[in-house]
């Protein structure tokens, strides 16, 4: 026998002979929030929370989402944006004179667009978002085109994340439930950290120092 | 958090449902991880775990790989294992890194390295890593800055990581990882080849479940609302982080705890801590006192049925009675492992199998104390023999050193130096015909 046979007929024996139960879990727990997804009051509670993590956010309408993608990221030098974004983000990013560096998510990592050894010398990163958590202030992303592969977004020191209205769910359960399990996917709440010296925070540790959410609200 | 009894009786009724169901769910998340491009390997201990995750990284060519914290890897002493095989580990959480420099030993689930204060990180980071500014002050967020810089560099070239998984999903093979510096997305997303040591509690059945577990367990850990960064991944995703995926499923002991019916609750447990925070015991005697991987409430009752009693005089046996049975830790569970009943149910067993053991020189204590016990004559003499071991006290006011079968106390342990007087004669002595006596 070998170790999976020998584990799953010790599982077995331990279990007993008789038929698995058959529990059903109580789910009496909230499977939604009380606000509308993309309501104002999801809005005004995914501002609070990301705030409460210090991340930067503004709220900006679609027409002027452009020209803040271009303010906020003007002095980064260099940005990796996925090619899935929408033409206009990159064309904001080019006409302040940002080098625009561009990931396919297609190809292998070494041999793209990128290596991993130039993100760390870019200056930021602008990406989409899949769906965003209010109550608990957490972008989720799930490597769609506009969001890229998940390497972008974790070596630069700057993450700018463009969160749409419509995208804005209020609890934990909502976004599960468009969420694809099978799809890569990243959940963010506010930037990196730890208290692992004397419980004493510090933000920053590895993945991206600052985060700055644009709502397009 | 309106619903969270809800979702601790969800949590731990979803957990009570994959023990049950143990078999079929571990070969569905076996069948969706291979379906996707990963390969599954079983571990019967923690020898078999090691050989195949050594093995696993030979076949790479490499001799350095970088971890993301976890407890199951201490567990089975796999960085040693490694070590063994010329195989360098870096251990890439901040706490993790300290006590690896330090040659230490964690003391707390989620905090490693909260035995140590920042003068004390300084001096290790300034004589152990290599890169360490020579002007590093001890203020955290500087210590914190080397660590970032140092690993970096590891992150970036390291072509092979090993991490463990807070979940692992049956019926779409995802595996998740929570985490709050970041160093667990690097290692899980910058490497190329990836292995995953999990113990074969650690399922749920459905995604949805996983929306039970995301809230308990930030809240329950670090008390946030959510933790910092969560990993998730399935397989293998051409073009996006590690092509080659490994899960190596690890029993160790767990199926032996499967088989006690009350004890196989603890292995609902999600590692979140929460039971340390609050144990009165863990608050006073800290983690290395419980000489587990596992400390606290929890490595009570989880560590003595994943080793097994080896003899009468094995210590993990003895750690159910590490508790002053309070009941703290039960509230606190996010998953409702009722601990103080666990601990009850182990002291039992223990005691049990020390009666099959036959007499012992603890047996033989409990007799003579009860016989003293048993008469105030004899309780009086006891008491004023006692007194003399007051000759026995060092100038800290303990006694360090008894003559066998003393020994057995005073070898790992102090003893109060016994009082100048007794109650009982200085009641006599300072009520005696006073009327209130």
């Amino acid at each position: 026998m070998n170790a999976r046979e020998e584990i799953l007929a010790r599982v077995r024996t331990a279990l007993g002979d008789g038929p698995s139960e058959d529990v059903v879990p109580p789910r009496g727990y909230r499977s939604t929030g009380s606000h509308a997804p993309g309501s104002d009051e999801a809005l005004d509670l995914l501002v609070d929370r990301l705030e409460d993590y210090r991340a930067v956010v503004e709220a900006v309408s679609s027409a002027d989402l452009p020209s803040a993608i271009a303010r906020v990221l003007a002095e980064s030098g260099s940005v990796v944006v996925p090619d899935g974004v929408p033409p206009e983000w990159v064309d904001a990013l080019t006409s302040v004179g940002l080098e625009v560096r561009t990931d396919r998510p297609g190809a292998p990592l070494a041999t793209g667009d990128l290596a991993t050894g130039d993100l760390d010398t870019v200056g930021a990163v602008l990406t989409a978002c899949r769906v965003a958590i209010a109550e608990t202030g957490t972008i989720v992303l799930d490597a769609g085109a506009d969001q890229g592969r998940r390497v972008i977004t974790l070596v630069p020191d700057r993450h700018v994340c463009v969160v749409r209205r419509d995208q804005v769910v209020e609890s934990v359960p909502e976004a599960i439930a468009i969420l694809q399990a099978t799809r890569p996917q990243t959940w963010i709440s506010g930037p990196s950290a730890t208290s692992d010296i004397e419980l004493s925070r510090v933000e920053g540790v590895h993945g991206p120092r600052t985060l700055h959410v644009l709502i397009v609200a | 958090m309106p619903d969270w009894e809800e979702l601790r009786d969800a949590g731990s009724a979803i957990k009570g449902q994959v023990m049950a169901n143990l078999p079929e769910l571990l070969v569905q998340l076996e069948e969706q991880v291979t379906a996707r491009g990963g390969v599954v390997h079983w571990a019967n201990d923690a020898a078999e775990a090691n050989r195949i995750v050594t093995e696993l990284v030979q076949a790479t060519g490499e001799r350095e790989v970088v971890k993301v914290k976890s407890m199951v890897t201490q567990e089975i002493g796999l960085n040693e294992a490694l070590a063994e095989a010329g195989i360098d580990a870096i251990e890439t959480d901040l706490a993790e890194l300290i006590v690896q420099l330090a040659d230490d030993m964690p003391s707390h689930i989620l905090v490693p390295a909260i035995h140590r204060n920042r003068s004390e990180i300084r001096e290790i980071f300034l004589q152990r890593m290599d890169d360490a500014p020579p002007d590093l002050t001890d203020v955290p967020r500087e210590l914190a800055m080397a660590a970032r810089s140092h690993l970096r560099r590891k992150f970036l070239s390291a072509k092979v990581a090993i991490s463990g998984a807070n979940f692992a999903v049956a019926d779409t093979g995802t595996l998740a990882v929570v985490e709050s510096e970041g160093n667990g997305r690097m290692c899980l997303t910058l490497p190329e080849t990836l292995i995953t040591v999990m113990g074969i509690e650690k399922l749920v059945p459905t995604w949805t479940d996983l929306e039970v577990f995301l809230q308990l367990l930030p809240r329950s850990s670090t008390g946030e609302r959510m933790n910092p960064y969560t990993s998730m991944w399935t397989g293998v995703t051409p073009g996006d982080g590690p092509q080659q995926f490994h899960l190596v499923l690890l029993d160790n002991g767990r199926t032996r705890a499967l088989a006690d019916e009350v004890g196989r609750a603890a292995l609902h447990c999600i590692r979140c801590s929460a039971c340390l925070n609050v144990c009165p015991v863990y608050e006073r005697v800290g983690g290395h006192a419980y000489g587990s991987v596992y400390p606290g409430p929890i490595g009570a009752i989880l560590t003595p049925q994943l080793t097994g009693r080896s003899g009468a005089h094995d210590p993990n046996s003895s750690l159910p009675y590490a508790s002053t049975l309070c009941g703290a830790c039960f509230d606190a569970c996010p998953v409702k492992i009722d601990i103080p009943t666990l601990l009850v149910h182990l002291r039992g067993r223990e005691v049990d199998a020390q009666r099959e053991d036959g007499p012992t020189a603890w047996g033989a204590a409990m007799g003579a104390a009860s016989f003293v016990m048993a008469s105030s004559t004899r309780f009086s003499v006891a008491e004023r023999a006692l007194t003399l071991g007051r000759v026995l006290a060092n100038r800290r006011g303990t006694i360090s050193t008894l003559p066998f079968p003393g020994s057995l106390w005073t070898n790992a342990r102090d003893l109060p130096v016994p009082p100048k007087e007794s109650f009982r004669r200085w009641w006599t002595r300072t009520h005696e015909g006073d009327g209130s006596s």
